[in-house]
């Protein structure tokens, strides 16, 4: 059984403290979403949960070590809000980059971009897309990397209603197959059995 | 091995999508120098003397055009995000981008030095040496101008700062390279300055990625 525990997280910058005394835990199956204001440091909080940002107090643990090694990074899938592409390459170039830096060898790129609705984009270039054919070819990388821990920030980001239900439809499979997924949202999701923190 | 392939064929694609990138610090190089003889003087004997110290600085200047833009997609885009928290050594996805760098301006301005030393009047063991001195200089000038562009990622408008950063560590390659061609028009020896060429190249070779590479993470948290 995996635990991911998150103890009295605090976070500051430029010395204004962006949040205090977060502590949770989730395990296998959990789905934690995380709310609040713009500003509020989700961002940041999911920053500090994939090891970009080092927080200014509390520590975060997975499976009873600290987070801040190679061997967590194996773990994670990280999405951050901006948008992880290109746009002067291709969508199956800016995919099959995002696999390789990820570490995933012999990625099937094209079952990835079918997975999302976007078979006959794979070789356009994303300049040519829309804001959220964007964001789904980011997001077409959890349909590759199995990491147990998901952290994606703002997934739901432009997208229309039936990319949204492909994208929940991918989390929810990932939790059922013991997985973790931790998301910042603003908009109203249809998953079910989640935890949720407001900061 | 493989992300550093990978690294150095998604630069190349994404810089001759834009090839503003590598080709403005060309045409800055070849305007540069061209002008030189309309605004000092056409005579040779004088030109002779200038000219190593004029390719050189105009060299610099170009190569420090095409720094600013290195990592500013990577961060705008997120990517730099994914290339910190890769299982991929940092290091080893930074000298891939530096490669391309090299290539693009550096690997050019030594191929067309030999055109433009000879507008400046350089006789041809001169150009040659200038040939061998720019091709040790310019890949150490691609890796220590990396790390200025690695610590004034996020920072809008920073030509200046890379300057500030980069202009003092690039003044030993300035010397030594000028100072080489310069010493065969005077018949004296130039071996010392290509050996500290040489020791530059390797202890930039080790050192710079790893450097650029604390320093993006410092830069990104």
């Amino acid at each position: 059984m995996s635990k991911f525990i998150v103890n009295n997280l605090k976070c500051e910058k430029n010395y204004n403290i962006i949040f205090d005394n977060i502590s949770f835990s989730l395990s296998n199956g959990d789905i934690l979403k995380v709310s609040g204001a713009n500003g509020s440091g989700k961002t940041s909080l999911l920053k500090i949960l994939a090891g970009i940002s080092s927080c200014e107090y509390g520590d975060v643990n997975y499976n009873n070590q600290k987070i801040y090694s190679s061997a967590y990074q194996k773990n994670i899938c990280y999405i951050g809000h901006l948008g992880t592409i290109n746009y002067d390459l291709k969508c199956k170039e800016n995919l099959s980059y995002l696999a390789n830096i990820q570490g995933l060898k012999k990625a099937n790129i094209k079952k990835a971009l079918t997975a999302v609705g976007l078979k006959s984009y794979e070789n356009e270039y994303t300049n040519n897309l829309s804001a959220g054919q964007k964001r789904l070819v980011t997001m077409a990388i959890i349909f590759i990397n199995k990491a147990p821990i998901l952290l994606l920030d703002e997934p739901f980001t432009a997208l229309d209603d039936n990319s949204t239900f492909i994208i929940e439809k991918a989390i929810k499979k990932h939790v059922a197959n013991g997985g973790i997924c931790i998301l910042t949202t603003h908009q109203k999701c249809n998953l079910t059995n989640i935890k949720s923190i407001a900061l | 091995m493989n992300i550093f392939i990978h690294t150095f064929l998604r630069d190349l694609k994404i810089a001759i999508k834009k090839p503003s990138i590598f080709i403005n610090p060309l045409l800055f190089f070849i305007i540069s120098v061209s002008l030189f003889p309309l605004s000092i003087t056409p005579e040779s004997k004088i030109l002779i003397i200038i000219a190593p110290g004029i390719i050189c600085v105009t060299c610099m200047l170009s190569m420090l055009l095409s720094l600013n833009s290195m990592f500013h997609n990577d961060y705008e885009n997120g990517i730099l995000e994914q290339m910190i928290i890769s299982k991929h050594s940092l290091a080893l996805i930074v000298f891939a981008k530096t490669s391309v760098n090299w290539i693009l301006t550096g690997l050019p301005i030594v191929l067309l030095s030999p055109i433009l030393a000879s507008i400046l009047m350089l006789d041809n063991k001169s150009i040659i040496l200038l040939l061998t001195t720019l091709l040790l200089a310019t890949p150490s000038l691609s890796l220590i101008g990396t790390i200025g562009a690695s610590l004034i990622v996020g920072i809008k408008n920073s030509g200046m700062l890379l300057s500030l950063l980069i202009l003092p560590l690039y003044i030993p390659i300035l010397i030594f390279t000028s100072n080489a061609v310069s010493q065969q028009h005077f018949n004296s020896t130039n071996e010392a300055q290509i050996y500290f060429l040489i020791a530059i190249l390797f202890l930039a070779l080790i050192s710079a990625p790893f450097i650029s590479a604390v320093a993006l993470k410092a830069i990104i948290e």
